[in-house]
């Protein structure tokens, strides 16, 4: 009988596809960013293993940014979109049952954050904040309104895109990812020095979510896609054991 | 006709920005959402072992306290056995060994309860001295930095180790051992993390 292959160490991380920790234009990384090299460390169980979340962490309605803010009868002003995708690892594998945490600014541009003094207006009936499991299939959905663009201190008129922040979690520490969902078709995207930061124009695009016509809901909610890739591993035929377990 | 590998590229990494709050401890960012926020019970009502806090402040290149990070912590319990289904072994019921932290808004100090983690078995048996490993987070981070806490009351164990033994300059080293300190009879452990500059702490390629 021939064994599944057992599930080893993650692919290494290309670091040429991911921002470098420095970047002058992005001016906050300037004084943040490590200047030694990182050690370069061999998985052991400390990075292949990571914290596993169940349905008894959230709730059903936690991914519902139109409503799960929103005052009884209320709702939040803007164009209300649907963001789906699937969260996939490097081998177009599903992750199933992984925890995905999203947070963005209102329709106008400002966060619900006590350090946020942005003149855009608060919403009422907008948090800014959602979370849910993938499915089986590694898919996953929110339903939200579009958010502003809006200006940071970095230069003095630099304008972010509209963007929604994505944290994912996979099944090991080393998979554990923050990024940023950008929309298709926005001018701010090639002027903004964070989405610069990373250096491949094929990696900026994998950032940004595609209106999906077929997913939308006829005279209600708009959608768009964004598909996640995390890190994948390797398969340990022919070897005896897996190191570190 | 060539054959094609069918691999993904991983997603890119953005940074957290300031309002990492609102996504990942709304909270902190000054409302109430959740039914429950995640992560500020690292080991739960039954862990067995030793509680202790670990504590520090992340600063900058300025030497400036880094006042909107948010880090992860992942560990073991005290028999050195991670929550997770692919580490053999029973953790006690609760014990989840992941955490999530932020500062102080005001003076960046940030802290973690937890049990001191019992040694974990490394790559080619050899044993891995106690240790949460950390993920760190923040505006002006592109990536997020991973390192690992050790503890200074495990002197022969770290010195065994065969992670710190990677890192070839070995007063490097301890900017990843905690300094042991009691506090009203609590074993409170202070690990400050140098983003950049003199005794910049090292961060792991995982």
């Amino acid at each position: 009988m021939i064994k599944p292959p057992l599930q080893g160490d993650f692919y290494q991380r290309d670091r040429r596809w991911h921002p470098p920790a420095l970047s002058q234009e992005y001016k906050t990384s300037v004084t943040r960013s490590p200047q030694f090299p990182l050690i370069s460390l061999e998985n052991t169980v400390s990075e292949i293993t990571g914290p596993a979340f169940g349905h008894n962490d959230i709730n059903a309605t936690d991914n519902d940014l139109l409503s799960n803010f929103a005052q009884p009868g209320g709702s939040p002003i803007g164009e209300r979109i649907i963001v789906h995708g699937r969260v996939l690892d490097e081998n177009a594998r599903p992750v199933p049952n992984t925890l995905v945490e999203i947070w963005q600014a209102n329709a106008s541009g400002r966060y619900r954050h006590k350090k946020d003094t942005y003149l855009g207006a608060l919403d009422p009936n907008f948090g800014g904040c959602g979370r849910t499991l993938t499915d089986e299939n590694g898919c996953y959905h929110f339903r939200t309104v579009k958010p502003g663009a809006y200006p940071w201190r970095n230069r003095v008129n630099d304008w972010r895109p509209a963007h929604i922040h994505v944290s994912v979690f996979g099944t090991g520490f080393a998979q554990r990812l923050i990024t940023q969902l950008y929309f298709e078709g926005d001018p701010l995207i090639a002027r903004c020095p964070i989405v610069n930061t990373i250096p491949d124009p094929e990696a900026v695009e994998m950032l940004v979510a595609r209106l999906d016509i077929n997913a939308t809901i006829p005279l209600d909610t708009i959608a768009y896609r964004f598909d996640i890739v995390l890190r994948g591993r390797r398969s340990t035929m022919f070897e005896n054991r897996m190191e570190g377990n | 006709m060539r054959q094609k590998l069918v691999y993904l590229k991983e997603t890119p990494s953005q940074t957290a920005g300031p309002y990492v709050h609102i996504g990942l401890a709304p909270g902190a960012a000054g409302f109430e959402i959740y039914e429950q926020e995640l992560g500020w019970d690292i080991a739960g009502p039954n862990a067995r072992g030793e509680r202790i806090r670990v504590e520090g402040v992340v600063t900058d290149g300025t030497g400036s306290p880094v006042k909107d990070v948010l880090l992860e912590a992942w560990q073991a319990n005290s028999d050195g056995i991670y929550a997770h289904p692919e580490h053999t072994g029973e953790v006690e019921d609760g014990f989840r060994g992941w955490g999530r932290v932020i500062t102080d808004f005001e003076t960046g100090e940030w802290g973690l309860d937890t049990v001191k983690p019992g040694p974990v078995m490394g790559r080619g048996d050899q044993m891995m001295a106690p240790h949460i490993n950390l993920w760190i987070v923040a505006r002006g981070i592109n990536v997020g930095l991973n390192t690992r806490i050790y503890f200074d009351d495990e002197a022969a164990a770290n010195a065994a180790d065969p992670v710190l033994n990677v890192i070839e300059w070995e007063r490097r080293r301890a900017t990843l051992i905690a300094r042991r300190a009691l506090r009203d009879g609590l074993a409170v452990y202070r690990f400050d993390i140098r983003l950049q500059g003199e005794d910049e702490t090292v961060f792991f390629d995982i």
